[in-house]
């Protein structure tokens, strides 16, 4: 078996086919003492390193923000799960509209490589997308949009789906979500039309295993893909953190989506190495040790040296010098009508 | 001989006027596709005509209001029908955080054309969660019309402003008024006729001929109308009377304005909904004329409104608790008679 084959599974069309548990790249599995030594990541452009640092920077960036005093409110970053959105990146074209939540810097980078416009929105400043009024959660710009509220968007997604395959572009509908979003129902009523009514629409599953606090053996009864199965809906689990895997599999499946206007799952089994939001992290030092053994990080920082350092410290003096300039930006206007 | 129109005729030609003319609307709801067309038949052949355009759903109301919200940001005009008004409770997340909060949390006004049509009102016996008037529930929502049908205002030119609005709007529609008649060229009956006040008809404003002094001037959506009339006509005869009702077709915000001069002019004001007391749309109204017109109001302002209790299923029962015109007719004779 390749690795490729370890590191996915699918259903409900090819169940079976690679009926293995779903691991990381090869021998170890997530609660092995192996683990650390199997994780291997491999080559990825410079374009797609910079855009993982360029997030991952960002977000360190916030949080040394919010130590200093100088964020309100609050924020929710993706540090170790930068991957994905980064991964399905090329995978994604101009008439396909992405829908985000609380968790979403990752997902506007990596969609518009623009720290500048997203670090002003968060702080209130001149050049903010959304005038400072949406701030960290709610972001639309064109063809993307974030709400704070879980299961929302899916709905909505549902609806815009419906314009697109109306509209006739192959244009696709992704909403991302995470494990914890699927508590709530408004998912199951969307996700069900959207099958009912064959329509483009891919739900991305950022599976994290923790909603805020609550680890998901404590909220989530059977699985991401057992809801897949009950809808009779295409789906993919990738457990792979490497972005060339990742596209492999994904690729064909998201054009199958796109083509034949049809929803799909995929379920990402990923790592949340921050906190929910700034200091509530509750997990065990071991855990969060182990959470690490998988961040594509280390991985490129130790094993990519050439390729890393530079590059890191371009987008290190990169970011430092946009937080410099933001805050030196003044503060938005905005007047409610 | 000219027939008469009944309002869910009406509406229901509104919306086939609508269809017609702009090819942006959308239907989805519940049981709406023919044969059936609607619990209350209001969108009778829509589906037929325009099966492309009328989305018959599963039981989802947060998914429903849901997909409107994406079909609005996506530039159509979707129109919801909910098919017991009472079931807007599970898609209120959708109303609240999702199509009106989209009109300005992104910082850039975002036109959100889309319309939920509510059937509301008791007095039919449907019970304790099909027969509330839940107007008072979304009354203060930034963003967010509220609209009442009338037996006055034409339906087709109401539904064509809501479908342009920029914002979300809800249109209640009483379940009750559905099968009364539509007034037109400003006949009721042997008593009282009507007119239109304001620019855009804000209000139908009901007067018994030869109208001097107003005795009390009563404020009513819609759903009451029937109700007021038959009180007014009662008080007029009993007790020489003078009532005006005034009928408006946007609820909130409270077009004042147009009503100004009737409310300094009368007697006494009374406000007058279905909906059970506490925190109701009448509070908002009469607080929106104390803070505009005090000092020049001859009286305290009078609400009238169903007991603060559920709404039991067997008749006899609901009578005791939702508004009936003789419940009006005394509020009446008690304020101008002290009786």
């Amino acid at each position: 078996m390749t690795m490729t084959q370890q590191a996915y599974e699918t259903a409900p069309q090819d169940m079976g086919k690679h009926g293995c548990d779903c691991m990381h790249q090869s021998q170890g599995s997530a609660s092995s003492p192996m683990a650390r030594q199997a994780i291997a990541f491999s080559p990825i452009q410079d374009e797609d390193l910079e855009l993982l640092l360029l997030i991952r920077h960002f977000e360190l960036a916030l949080l040394d923000l919010f130590s200093q005093g100088k964020l309100n409110g609050t924020t929710h970053t993706c540090l170790g799960q930068e991957y994905i959105p980064v991964a399905l990146r090329p995978l994604f074209t101009e008439a396909d509209f992405l829908f985000s939540n609380h968790r979403g810097h990752g997902h506007y980078l990596a969609r518009f490589q623009d720290p500048q416009g997203l670090l002003a929105e968060i702080m209130g400043r001149d050049g903010a997308i959304c005038n400072g009024v949406g701030g960290s959660q709610h972001i639309y710009r064109s063809g993307y949009l974030s709400t704070g509220i879980q299961g929302e968007g899916v709905a909505v997604a549902t609806g815009v789906a419906l314009h697109l395959k109306r509209a006739g572009n192959q244009g696709l509908a992704v909403v991302y979500t995470g494990d914890g979003t699927w508590g709530e129902g408004s998912v199951y009523e969307a996700l069900n039309i959207a099958q009912l009514w064959q329509l483009p629409l891919l739900i991305i599953v950022e599976n994290n295993k923790i909603a805020q606090s609550t680890p998901s053996t404590q909220a989530m009864a059977g699985s991401i893909r057992g809801r897949a199965q009950a809808f009779d809906v295409q789906y993919l689990k990738v457990c792979s953190h490497d972005i060339n895997i990742i596209r492999t599999v994904a690729q064909p499946l998201i054009l199958r989506a796109r083509t034949t206007c049809t929803p799909l799952i995929i379920e990402f089994d990923t790592c949340r190495l921050g906190p929910h939001s700034k200091g509530d992290d509750t997990r065990s030092q071991d855990e969060l040790t182990e959470l690490h053994t998988y961040d594509w990080y280390t991985f490129y920082r130790d094993h990519y040296v050439q390729q890393f350092q530079p590059l890191e410290q371009h987008v290190r003096a990169y970011i430092q010098g946009i937080v410099a300039e933001i805050e030196a930006r003044p503060l938005t206007n905005w007047r409610f009508q | 001989m000219k027939t008469i129109e009944r309002v869910v005729e009406n509406l229901n030609a509104g919306l086939h006027a609508l269809f017609a003319h702009d090819p942006d609307v959308f239907l989805i709801g519940e049981d709406i596709a023919d044969p059936y067309g609607g619990a209350f038949k209001v969108s009778k052949g829509l589906s037929s005509r325009y099966p492309d355009r009328v989305f018959n759903t599963p039981i989802s109301e947060g998914a429903i209001i849901g997909l409107a919200g994406g079909l609005a940001l996506s530039g159509h005009k979707p129109i919801v029908e909910i098919m017991f008004g009472d079931f807007i409770a599970l898609g209120f997340d959708q109303i609240l955080n999702f199509a009106t909060k989209s009109v300005s949390m992104y910082g850039q006004p975002v036109a959100m054309n889309m319309v939920v049509r509510c059937p509301v009102g008791g007095n039919r016996s449907y019970g304790p969660t099909h027969s509330q008037s839940l107007q008072k529930h979304f009354i203060g929502i930034p963003n967010l019309r509220l609209y009442e049908v009338t037996p006055f205002h034409d339906n087709t030119m109401l539904l064509d402003t809501l479908v342009n609005l920029g914002m979300p709007s809800i249109l209640f529609e009483d379940k009750i008024l559905y099968t009364q008649p539509v007034y037109r060229d400003g006949v009721i009956d042997d008593l009282f006729g009507f007119h239109f006040l304001g620019t855009e008809q804000e209000f139908a404003s009901i007067v018994p001929e030869d109208l001097d002094v107003c005795h009390c001037l009563i404020i009513a959506p819609g759903s009451m109308v029937a109700r007021c009339l038959t009180a007014a006509r009662q008080v007029l005869i009993e007790d020489e009377i003078n009532v005006q009702i005034v009928v408006p077709s946007q609820l909130y915000p409270f077009p004042l304005e147009p009503l100004v001069e009737y409310i300094t002019a009368a007697e006494r004001v009374m406000i007058v909904e279905e909906g059970v007391a506490g925190g109701t749309w009448g509070c908002e109204v009469a607080h929106m004329i104390y803070s505009a017109l005090w000092g020049n109001l001859k009286h305290k302002i009078r609400l009238v409104h169903s007991q603060p209790s559920i709404i039991p299923s067997s008749s006899h029962l609901e009578r005791q608790i939702i508004v009936q015109a003789e419940d009006i007719a005394n509020a009446i004779k008690a304020e101008v008679c002290g009786v």
